[in-house]
Parts: structure tokens; sequence; C-alpha cells
């Protein structure tokens, strides 16, 4: 059987930071989302059916699992010294992937079912839902009936027709249904640690749609770039001092939304970016082989079955 | 314009907007300071309708002040689950996985560049 196509499905990966860094550069900020999310849940799909291939190729070749399998020959793979340890890093990274995703959409869903509890014991002033705190914090909070939860320490460092955009910004999260996306990255970024920057561009393209829609909103770019910043700076104040444990090599989310706001916006240029198609080729590439090494796979057991000509 | 534009936005979204005066402001508010605040263009009545619609539902109380009624919100039993809502939130490091935020924490460098984007903005 062919090992090289389950192998570059775990590879391509690699290759993907350098291009989901630049997705948001040209490509409108819904198309950068939309590429982002479905290439990263491609390239991890490949890397888990490339992974469970791999773990049942070394399954297999203990006798008692292939009397198992009804294997009346032995499986065409490669030698032991390849396989067996091929499977035993494939059950590895299987085990630690799935026990870390477990535990995080647990986490997640106990911190998300409290909120939403709260939020529709409260009386609402339309989707509104306001936290008395010293914090300036806000959030989106998608559900039935969809709401937004903002502190007073948020409402009162900004002016009216900000928290207009805010609001805005907050109830587009929620019409776009933006949190089906973070949950894709987050899902994605537990199958392989070379995407877990597409998983933070997969953050920053929901923000900067968000941000485009309530620009729109209140017809105002400037305006919004103005509150994004003043919550930002009101934020960062009123945090006690963190460890500046990370070398500041790249800038933030926050500025790279600002800054992309005050610039006027270019004409969406109809040829798909560069980048976008590289992209897509390289998701391509990898579903492609992994479908290819799994098909030839369960070829090769159906052999080894005696159910197919050898 | 801008009023046309408010008169037509939907119920919820004026509810939010009256509410988020409310609860900027220090003190109690009268419909006209509310109407002042918004700085929208919207109509009194709207404003004044809006505040009777909310003191309906118990999110704010109201005291009589001259001829009409002041407005602040309600502080109860109900904002203390709110407090607990978002403690219970704050505890999960990473919520901003699921929930998406207006704001990330600013990296180190952050605020001295989102100060030069200002700054360059306002020149």
């Amino acid at each position: 059987m062919n090992v090289i196509l389950l192998v570059v499905p775990l590879l391509l990966p690699f290759a993907a930071p350098p291009l989901v860094r630049r997705a948001l550069e040209g490509a409108r900020p819904v198309v950068a989302l939309w590429t982002l999310t479905v290439c990263a849940l491609v390239l991890a799909g490949a890397c888990v059916a490339s992974l469970g291939a791999l773990l049942l190729t070394g399954l297999l070749r203990v006798p008692a699992l292939a009397a198992l399998g009804e294997l009346v020959h032995p499986l065409n793979a490669p030698s032991g010294l390849v396989v067996v340890p091929a499977a035993a890093l494939a059950t590895g990274a299987l085990t630690l992937g799935a026990v870390t995703l477990v535990r995080s959409a647990l986490r997640q869903s106990r911190a998300f079912r409290v909120a939403r509890r709260q939020a529709d014991r409260r009386p609402a002033a339309g989707d509104l839902c306001v936290v008395d705190s010293p914090h300036p914090d806000a959030y989106a909070l998608p559900g039935r009936p969809h709401r937004i939860v903002v502190t007073t320490a948020m409402l009162r460092s900004l002016g009216p027709r900000e928290r207009d955009a805010l609001f805005a910004h907050e109830r587009a999260h929620n019409a776009g249904g933006h949190h089906y996306f973070l949950a894709a990255a987050e899902l994605a970024a537990h199958c392989h640690p070379a995407l877990r920057p597409a998983r933070e561009a997969i953050r920053l393209a929901a923000e900067r749609a968000a941000d485009e829609a309530a620009a729109r909103a209140v017809g105002d770019r400037r305006l919004t770039a103005h509150a994004i910043a003043r919550a930002a700076l009101a934020g960062h104040a009123a945090s006690s001092p963190r460890p500046d444990f990370a070398a500041a090599a790249t800038t933030g989310p926050v500025p790279q939304r600002v800054a992309a706001l005050l610039t006027p916006p270019g004409r969406p240029s109809r040829v798909p970016h560069r980048i976008v198609l590289l992209l897509a080729a390289c998701a391509l590439l990898s579903g492609t082989a992994a479908s290819a090494g799994v098909l030839d796979f369960h070829h090769e057991i159906e052999i080894a079955q005696g159910e197919a000509p050898r | 314009m801008t009023e046309a534009k408010d008169e037509r936005r939907p119920a919820g979204e004026l509810e939010a907007a009256v509410m988020a005066v409310l609860w900027a402001a220090d003190l109690p508010l009268t419909a006209a300071q509310v109407q002042l605040d918004l700085d929208s263009g919207l109509a009194r009545t709207t404003v004044t309708t809006i505040l009777t619609r909310l003191h309906e539902k118990g999110v704010v109380q109201r005291e009589r002040q001259g001829r009409g009624f002041a407005y602040h919100p309600a502080q109860d039993a109900q904002g203390l689950t709110a407090r607990r809502m978002h403690t219970e939130l704050d505890r999960d490091s990473d919520r901003e996985t699921v929930l998406a935020r207006f704001v990330a924490q600013l990296g180190p460098d952050d605020e001295r560049v989102l100060r030069q984007l200002l700054e360059a903005d306002e020149a």
C-alpha cells in the first residue's frame, strides 16, 4: 500500500501558517472567513483520516486483530520497521487530540449553557443584556434568541454612536453565525498543531467581517474604528498588568482591525486573491491524497480478506 | 435622514440603545435627557414609549421628577445573576473561542500602535 498518500495530509498543514496569516490581505473578510474555515476543516479531516488509516495498518499486524478483521492473507503493507512506529505515533496523536478536544468542548459548552440560562432568565431590553462590572467587555451570545452581553464599564467608555457601532458589531456576529466558524476553528486546531495559526486567523476574519458589517450599519468606518480602539484602550487600562512573556513580534488583532477600518475600502477584485487560491489548492491536495490513501488502504484490506483479486 | 433611519430600526434595537444610555449614566434620566444623549434624532414620544415599555418589563425603575419621570436601570436580584454569569464566563480563560468578544486583550506593543493610528487619523 502507498504510505506516502497517508503522509502527505500530515505534512501539508505545515504549509498553511504563512498562507492563513495573509488570507485577509486583499480578500473580503467574509470570503477570507469562509475560505479559511473550509480549508482548515478539510486539512483537519484529511489528517484524522490518514492517522486513522495508519493506526489500523499497525493494528492489523497483530494476528488476533487480523483474524477479527477476517484477513486471510497478510496485509500488503511496508515492513514493520515503518508501520509499527507510524501506527504508535498515530495512536498517540489521535488520543492526545481527542482528549484535549473533548476537554475543551465540555468546558466551553458548560460555560456557554450557564451564560445562556442566566441571559434567558433576565428581562431583556431588546437583545441587550447588561452586566454591572468595572471591566470593559462585550460579546455576542448566540442562541434563541440571540443576545449581546455588554458590561457597564464598556457602555461608559463609549459615546452613544460608538455604542451603536458596538451593538451592530455584536449583532453581525450573531446574524452571521460566527460561533459556528469559531467552533470549527477550535476543532481544526485540535487535529493538527500547525492548524493553530488558522484558528487565530479565523477569529480575526470573523472580527473583521463583523467590523465591516458594523461600519455599514452605522454608515461610518472611522466611527467604528474609533469605537474599537477606545474600547480596547479602556480595557487595557482597567486590566491588571500582564506579564509580557510574548515578545511583540507582530501586531495584535485589534490594531489590525482599526488600521483596516481607517483605510478606505479597496474595490473588491473579481479575481479571487492568490492566497485564497493557494489555500484552496493546499486543502484540495490534502483532501485528495487522504481520500486516495484511504481508498487504497481499503482496497488492500479487501485483498487481504480474499474478497478482491490481488 | 438619520431620523427616518432611526424610526425604522427594529424595536429591540431601540430598546437596547435606550437601555445603554441609562446604564452609561450615573443619575436617573428623564425622557428628554435620554433623547439628547441618544444623539440620533429619535422623537421624544418614541423615547417615552420605549421607556414606558422597559418599565413595564421591569428592566428600568422610575421616580417622579417634576411633571414627568426619571428612569434608571433596575438593580436587583436579576442584576446579581448577570454578575454571576459574568464570573462564570471569566473563569474560562479561553472563552473567546466560542464567544466572539468585541476586543481582545492588547499585546505589549498594541497600545502604542493603536495610539499612533488614532493620532494619524486625527491629524
